[in-house]
């Protein structure tokens, strides 16, 4: 099914548009140009069950973003005690029991790749629920027009103290709300810098003047982004900038339980006066309740848009109206064009939550998943690198014997010091050799501290004769107790036999 | 003074000046551009005061942030003296057994090791330490002047033939070019080094050369060519050959004598410095 957002607009709509975006829809379709002004969008207040779960959300969020550096989780010896650090310095990320080292990045991209499927799965569901709840964009807009009706009052009340002339009352509020704004955006880039350092020294160190310059000009960046985002970019960062409304769109069809308008409920729409008969016309009253309310400045009549981020808040505006009218609530509600569709040609709706697209989203979540979870749990502990020697590739000795150095990167990503036993195999009759020690047949031992990487030079010497000219395919051997690491070289003779 | 009119399309006065019916609107200058002009004065005069800046005959003026460059060197350098005082005051007092055996001493050892050679003694030695021909192998387990750890720190802290009073110094006898052995002797001596090696040679050349050998060549390379590291005499029976293994050069070797030099590193590096290089080198020859 073509989603076609004009489909019922009569040619009265299009002369007088009543929402934000139609009018900039209409203005861009004159005028042409690369640049249009914004439009301003002046989102009213609206209760209901949909504004309550995003209020509910915006707090819950936030307290995440905010509390998470200062939770504290043990860790043995030095190690930092925060549980979520990301520790540019060390190279190490800490996320309560699990810590990652740079090589174990694949975990961080598997992760994305997870929480990439799960939007998908979602959208392909329940529309874009991401953009109207959980994104930050939606957060911390939504908090900054909140600070701006408590400075300035709701949607009526701000478009007058808009179009008023300058008076001492306008600055205050002007004043103080981009005051309150301000120190939002400043607490936000603050919080963000205590994700990368000791949160209860970083905040010594800052306030102090003596904290890295890194944690300045990423506090100062996004203070300004914040403030700039949320303040004024607004909706635009969805419509203009953000590539998620363009993608999401391929994961939506006509089976998505979105905000919907029900038009076959609706239609035809008109004003209603107490009293009239319902019988022969639309519940629709045109009384622009869900457009005013819309954050997006959309109107949702209009059928489904670019710029609806799936919030439900003209669903609430809605229902309080159809609740005064005597109407049955869920004009507007999260539900699916097809529906709507069929109940237009009078056959009952069929919803599809289980439909390929869905088992493929799924299917893939599940198999990353469980990758994921396999690979966190069966994580050694214990990680090898071999460098062989360049130059020379190979060292004769007096007797006949060749000597091979390796230069062994043994990771040991346990809490505690570990004594590896290296031992090589692919050439019989070796000898191993470190510096410090005597050359013998047996491994040779490498203590590496907790948490850390020691790099240890080994010498292979293979007795005359034990070796051809050629390049032997040879591996070493790390192991303690049961952790255990392994890694393929190549032992040259560099044509000495 | 030409003539000053106001230019017709604009209302602007022109300068008068006019070439091929062109003539130049007298414009102001852009008032962003004259105060950033202005401001640079500005900074001009502050940064004078703050700065050096003016040459005079004793000197200059100093300003008053007593601003220098080599100053901020100096700080520096001492900054990373510091740095590096706790690793360097451990190298100080461990000796070499110590800090080869020392994890810790032994990875910063090899590290500062590293980087010496690969700026003093790599243009010799190579990269690796391999050497070429004239230029020791430092890799293998054959050593002029001792392969211990005191034995390199030692040839390392003297150098070789430098004519420093203490350095190595070792001296084969250009027996041709000197003219103390004839041609002939000199090519039985060739075949009898060849014999030495375990490699194919002129059976009555070797037993001509034989006296000649321990009359001229015993004192260093010992009765049976087995050579003495305290003598610096290269051992003749180990198959490596500073100067070429083949007839020809071992003849050109005996003909010349040639020997080659290795700075007195003592004179430019600290001991820590040369305990570290030791350490390197005798890392990285396996140890002996």
């Amino acid at each position: 099914m073509v989603i076609d957002r004009t489909a019922h607009d009569g040619a009265k709509r299009e002369a007088h548009p009543v929402s934000a975006a139609a009018r900039v829809r209409a203005i861009s379709s004159t005028k042409g140009g690369l640049y249009q002004a914004r439009v301003p969008i002046y989102p009213k207040l609206v209760h209901g069950v949909w504004r309550r779960v995003k209020w509910a959300l915006l707090i819950a969020t936030l307290a995440i973003y905010y509390v998470t550096p200062w939770i504290r989780w043990e860790r043995p010896g030095a190690l930092p005690d925060q549980a979520v650090l990301v520790d540019f310095a060390h190279g190490r990320f800490y996320f309560f029991f699990i810590q990652l080292w740079p090589q174990e990045v694949y975990f961080i991209t598997g992760l994305l790749v997870m929480g990439a499927l799960a939007l998908f799965l979602v959208t392909a569901l329940f529309g874009r629920l991401w953009c109207g709840y959980a994104c930050p964009q939606t957060v911390w807009t939504d908090l900054f027009i909140y600070v701006e009706r408590a400075f300035e009052g709701d949607r009526n009340a701000r478009m007058r103290l808009d179009a008023a002339p300058l008076s001492f009352d306008k600055v205050w509020r002007k004043t103080g709300k981009h005051l309150a704004w301000l120190a939002i955006a400043f607490g936000t880039g603050g919080a963000w810098i205590f994700y990368f350092h000791d949160a209860p020294t970083m905040i010594r160190s800052f306030w102090s003047g003596e904290g890295p310059a890194t944690a300045y000009v990423f506090c100062f960046l996004l203070t300004a982004t914040t403030y700039y985002f949320a303040g004024f970019m607004r909706e635009q960062v969805c419509t203009y900038l953000c590539p998620w409304p363009r993608i999401q769109g391929a994961m939506l069809d006509e089976h998505s339980r979105q905000v919907t308008y029900l038009k076959d409920r609706g239609e035809t729409r008109g004003p209603h006066k107490k009293g009239e008969t319902w019988e022969g016309r639309g519940d629709c009253i045109d009384c622009n309740a869900c457009v005013v309310v819309c954050p997006a400045g959309i109107d949702i009549r209009d059928g489904s848009q670019l710029e609806c981020i799936n919030c439900g808040l003209c669903v609430d505006a809605c229902d309080e109206i159809m609740d005064k009218v005597g109407r049955p609530r869920g004009l507007i509600a999260y539900d699916t064009d097809a529906a709507v569709e069929a109940r237009s040609c009078g056959k009952p709706a069929l919803y599809k939550p289980v439909r390929p697209r869905t088992i493929y989203y799924a299917s893939a979540l599940v198999a990353v998943s469980v990758m994921m979870a396999w690979g966190l749990t069966h994580r050694s502990v214990v990680d090898l690198h071999v460098l062989r020697d360049r130059n020379p590739m190979s060292v004769r000795l007096q007797d006949g014997s060749v000597r091979d150095g390796y230069t062994l990167k043994i990771a040991n990503r346990s809490f505690r010091d570990r004594t590896f036993e290296a031992s090589f195999t692919g050439v019989a009759g070796v000898r191993l050799k470190t510096p410090g020690t005597p050359a013998g047949p047996g491994p040779v031992r490498v203590t590496v501290e907790a948490n850390n990487t020691r790099a240890a030079r080994i010498f292979v010497i293979a007795p005359p004769g034990s070796t051809t000219g050629a390049d032997t395919a040879t591996a070493f051997l790390v192991r303690d107790g049961k952790d255990q690491a392994l890694a393929k070289t190549v032992f040259t003779s560099g044509g000495v036999q | 003074m030409s003539d000053r009119e106001v230019d017709e399309h604009t209302g602007v006065e022109t300068t008068g000046h006019e070439w091929d019916g062109i003539r130049e609107l007298d414009n102001p200058l852009p008032r962003w551009w004259l105060w950033i002009m202005y401001a640079s004065i500005a900074v001009a005069i502050v940064y004078w005061i703050l700065m050096p800046a003016w040459p005079g005959i004793h000197g200059y003026t100093k300003g008053l942030l007593h601003q220098s460059d080599r100053a901020a060197v100096v700080g520096e350098l001492k900054d990373l003296k510091t740095l590096r005082g706790v690793q360097g005051a451990r190298l100080t007092k461990a000796s070499l057994e110590e800090i080869e055996r020392d994890p810790e001493l032994q990875a910063y050892a090899l590290t500062a090791g590293q980087a010496v050679f690969g700026d003093n003694c790599a243009t010799c030695h190579g990269v690796g330490g391999a050497g070429s021909k004239g230029y020791p192998n430092l890799r293998d387990d054959v050593w002029l002047w001792g392969g211990s750890l005191e034995d390199i720190q030692h040839t390392i802290t003297v150098g070789v033939r430098t004519g420093e009073p203490h350095a190595r110094f070792s001296q084969m006898p250009a027996f041709g070019r000197d003219q103390m052995l004839s041609e002939g002797q000199i090519n039985d001596l060739t075949e009898y080094v060849v014999a030495l090696s375990r490699r194919a040679a002129d059976k009555a050349a070797v037993a001509r050369a034989a006296p000649l050998f321990a009359e001229q060549c015993a004192t260093c390379h010992g009765v049976a060519g087995t050579g003495d590291q305290t003598k610096g005499a290269p051992n003749l029976t180990d198959g490596e050959w500073l100067y070429g293994a083949d007839r020809t050069s071992i003849h050109g070797q005996i003909f010349n004598g040639r020997g080659g030099v290795m700075p007195t590193w003592g004179a430019r590096f600290d001991p820590e410095t040369i305990k570290a290089l030791a350490v390197y080198i005798h890392a990285n020859a396996g140890g002996q």
